[in-house]
């Protein structure tokens, strides 16, 4: 049985006077990949910041309308509880350079304060480490910094480091667009075997990667959302015009 | 049911466009963090506050310890050849004049040098063994206690300015301005050479490159390009140098000669605002010599804070030519 | 014509080379002179009781400056407690709001600051702290050198902090943490490196300083431990000495500048090679 665990209503945002986003309305599917795709400057990525809610770190940032997460409106509880409940994994793998690996997979902890027993650390660390499909590769030098992995690691750190948390939805903002071919292959796979235990939201511009992994596509284009829908019919069978164009490459 | 959205629109707008950036941002969430954030945020703000307040303070200090001086003597005080703790009259023109003779004739001097360090470190050798030994001869210097400084003009300079005075039949002080530019120079030389440095290497390669490749020597670029080029921020480093030399004591103070009278030419012994405070503060008794010594404090400061100021526009304006 | 032209012009660029890499080394021989004369002078006035004993009176031999290297240490630890907090939140505040105009006007304060000749700073701590306590002491002479440090370790925190890439905050946001836990647990220990490099650095510009201790630290022939009382301080010590008209204490001043710039050296030297080890790469 399917349901609902994100919900998105009459979204709007921006920044000063201008309007980024105008009018999102979709719900995002407990426990499968859903993706946001669109050409550059759509909106993408302002959007799945606002999930997170670190779109209001940008200057003079604005917005209105909901955003439901498992009915309750994430604008009305404290932002801190909704980051540690929905996890964030950006463009540019960005490990803390003044950590070890060890330490960046239980920042979450580190940072907020929250004591984990050693045994704990060392469940939490393996367990994510492995969700991550990290472990085997890092599983001796733990203790050294996790700048000197490649950004293809780095950024499976990344997502090891959001998964530590136990988010209920995983937010990825073109997790592989600074990555070679191989290492979006690792993320991709990833990205399918934890569909048994998390919800994804991915932003790519990338239409292949999005018809590989997704279960939802959201196409969004001028800060509109276009075409919402299961995935095998957005990319069969497009009801929108503007989304068979993007498709078939007529624009973006 | 539209009214309604935009008017929400609105004042959602007002909270965040009011306070751009993380400032503010737990505002809507009542919990122990958005306490702690704006603590933590408040006490950000005192310590840039304080700093700001410090300089105030210093200044009204300085004025308000030096009011029975400026009420006494008005503007008398920067005309007057005299300075009389015994009589209690006092006038700070011989030590402005030794200020700004010392100073000056130490920019003058070092300028040839900074400027050629600059440009060798900037523009004709950035790596190699002597640009190394170069720079790292540059930074030991700035490194270099002031009183160190003094203490080598005491043994080393005042002998051969003395030899030199004894030569050219001039009376044999050793001490005077002419020892307390060179020191003077010396301790600007290392502080001048690595901003002009900074700026040197900042002009773009590419305006460079267009003059050697019109055929250009090197001379001619330096000439016609690099230093019409960086000449504000050339400036400021001068400027900033010259602060230097008219605040610097100690150094001074050993081999100026610590005479309270107009200088009478370059070899005089003299004193300098600065050395004067040093050799007489702890030693004024009566409420108007302090007084008058501190007004000589305050003087300094307002120079001071000038030139910084002065030296941070040029600095900006230097800035904004590099950028186009 | 064009030809004697062009070997006129080369030949300017010649001479011109040489003025330049000429004067440039005529540059460095004040520096060795200095440490010529320092070391040859003060090496050989060093040894164990140098370092342990007080000075002796005019004439009486040996003698040393415990009194004042105890004393550069208490006066430079008070400016340290003083100034690194106050700088460090300073710093932070200055990276963490960068256009601000309020922002604008501190950093007008420091480069006020940083400006004013050192002997008025001493002048300001007489006023602020020797006059209230009736005397000069140990704790004048720290406020002093603390507001020598001020702003050297605030423009180096901000300069350093400046560097940190925003990724880094945004990925701290994102895992729940807030603002100033992401400040002091992830800003602060990733611009550690830069940091203590710019402290070391006002460390050891301060440790000789003279000027602002002649009216506050004042200088004590004896030792002592009390931070209301007057102390000695190594360049105090070389100023002194140095003016005095004795041969004796001629000799125990080049020893007291050999230790104070091999003080300062080392301290250089050690925030450089901080900078460059604990470096931290993004």
């Amino acid at each position: 049985m399917e349901s609902d665990i994100l919900r998105i209503e009459n979204f709007y945002a921006g920044f000063g006077n201008s309007t980024i986003l105008k009018n999102i309305n979709f719900s995002v599917v407990e426990n499968k990949i859903t993706s946001i795709m669109g050409p550059s400057g759509c909106g993408k990525t302002t959007l799945i910041r606002c999930i997170n809610r670190l779109h209001e770190f940008s200057p003079g940032a604005t917005f209105s309308g909901k955003i439901l997460l498992r009915g309750e409106d994430i604008y009305s509880i404290n932002p801190i509880s909704v980051r540690r409940k929905i996890g964030m994994v950006f463009q540019r793998p960005n490990p803390f350079p003044n950590m070890s690996i060890y330490d960046n997979v239980i920042s979450g902890y580190i940072l907020n304060g929250i004591h984990l027993s050693r045994e704990e650390k060392e469940r939490v660390v393996t367990t994510s480490l492995k969700k991550a499909g990290l472990w085997e590769e890092v599983k001796d030098s733990l203790h050294r910094r996790g700048t000197f992995l490649s950004g293809g690691q780095q950024q499976r750190l990344c997502i090891a480091r959001a998964l530590a948390m136990n988010p209920d939805i995983l937010l990825l903002d073109e997790p592989t667009s600074s990555l070679d071919p191989k290492s979006t292959l690792l993320i991709e796979q990833l990205m399918e075997e934890l569909k048994q235990t998390i919800t994804t939201l991915i932003v790519t511009h990338n239409i292949s990667q999005a018809a590989r992994i997704s279960d939802y596509v959201a196409f969004l284009y001028l800060g509109e959302l276009i075409e919402f829908g299961p995935s095998n019919k957005i990319f069969t069978n497009p009801e929108n015009k503007k989304t068979e164009e993007y498709l078939t490459g007529k624009f973006g | 049911m539209a009214l309604k959205k935009t008017s929400k629109k609105q004042e959602i707008k007002k909270v965040f466009s009011k306070d751009p950036g993380p400032w503010n941002f737990y505002s809507r969430a009542g919990n122990k963090y958005f306490l702690m954030d704006w603590i933590f945020k408040k006490i950000l703000f005192i310590s840039g506050v304080s700093i700001f307040f410090l300089v105030l303070m210093i200044f009204i200090f300085l004025v308000l310890n030096s009011m029975p001086s400026i009420k006494e003597f008005g503007f008398r005080f920067f005309l007057s050849k005299s300075w009389d703790p015994v009589f209690e009259k006092f006038g700070a023109l011989p030590f402005i004049a030794g200020t700004i003779f010392t100073s000056f004739l130490a920019l003058l001097i070092s300028l040839p040098f900074s400027l050629s360090i600059s440009l060798y470190l900037g523009e004709f050798s950035k790596s190699g063994f002597f640009s190394g030994f170069l720079k790292n001869s540059i930074e030991l210097l700035a490194g270099v206690p002031s009183v160190v400084y003094g203490f080598f003009g005491m043994f080393v300079l005042i002998p051969i300015v003395r030899y030199l005075e004894i030569k050219f039949n001039i009376e044999p002080y050793g001490v005077g301005i002419f020892t307390s530019s060179i020191i003077l120079s010396i301790m600007i030389i290392p502080f001048s050479a690595s901003l002009g440095r900074e700026v040197i290497e900042l002009i773009p390669q590419d305006i460079k490159e267009a003059g050697y490749s019109l055929g250009s020597t090197r001379y001619e670029v330096i000439k016609r390009i690099v230093l019409p080029y960086a000449k504000s921020g050339i400036t400021a480093g001068i400027l900033m140098a010259l602060g230097r030399a008219i605040g610097e004591t100690m150094a001074v103070t050993m081999v100026i000669g610590n005479s309270n009278v107009m200088p009478k030419g370059l070899f005089s012994p003299a004193n300098t605002m600065a050395s004067l405070i040093a050799n007489e503060f702890t030693e004024a008794v009566s409420r108007i010599h302090l007084s008058s010594l501190i007004e000589i404090g305050l003087v300094l400061f307002i120079i001071s804070a000038v030139f910084s100021i002065m030296g941070k526009i040029f600095i900006h304006k230097f800035s904004i030519t590099e950028n186009g | 014509m064009d030809n004697k032209n062009i070997s006129k012009r080369i030949f300017k660029d010649r001479i011109f080379t040489v003025c330049v890499t000429f004067l440039a080394f005529i540059a460095c021989l004040p520096l060795l002179g200095i440490l010529f004369l320092i070391i040859k002078n003060g090496a050989s006035s060093i040894n164990l009781g140098f370092f342990i004993h007080l000075p002796k009176p005019v004439g009486e031999e040996g003698g040393g400056i415990a009194n004042a290297i105890v004393g550069t240490f208490i006066v430079v630890g008070i400016a340290f407690l003083i100034a690194t907090p106050i700088s460090l939140l300073t710093g932070i505040f200055l990276s963490e709001n960068r256009k601000s105009r309020f922002s604008e006007m501190v950093r007008v304060s420091i480069d006020i600051l940083s400006g004013i000749p050192s002997i008025v700073i001493g002048i300001i701590a007489y006023l602020w702290v020797v006059k209230p306590m009736k005397g000069f002491s140990a704790l004048s002479g720290g406020i002093a050198l603390a507001m020598i440090m001020l702003p050297v370790v605030i423009k180096s925190a901000e300069e350093t902090l400046k560097l940190i890439p925003y990724s880094l905050r945004e990925a701290s946001f994102a895992l729940g943490v807030p603002y100033y836990r992401t400040v002091l647990k992830v800003i602060l220990p990733t611009g550690f490196s830069g940091i203590i490099t710019g402290v070391l650095i006002a460390v050891a510009r301060i440790a000789g300083e003279t000027a602002p201790l002649l009216f506050t630290a004042f200088g004590n022939p004896f030792m002592n431990f009390n931070i209301t009382k007057p102390v000695n301080a190594l360049p105090l010590l070389v100023f002194n000495y140095a003016t005095s008209p004795y041969e004796q204490w001629h000799k125990i001043a080049w020893g007291a500048a050999f230790i104070l710039i091999i003080i300062v050296f080392v301290v250089n030297i050690l925030a450089r090679m901080i900078s460059k080890k604990w470096k931290v790469t993004f």
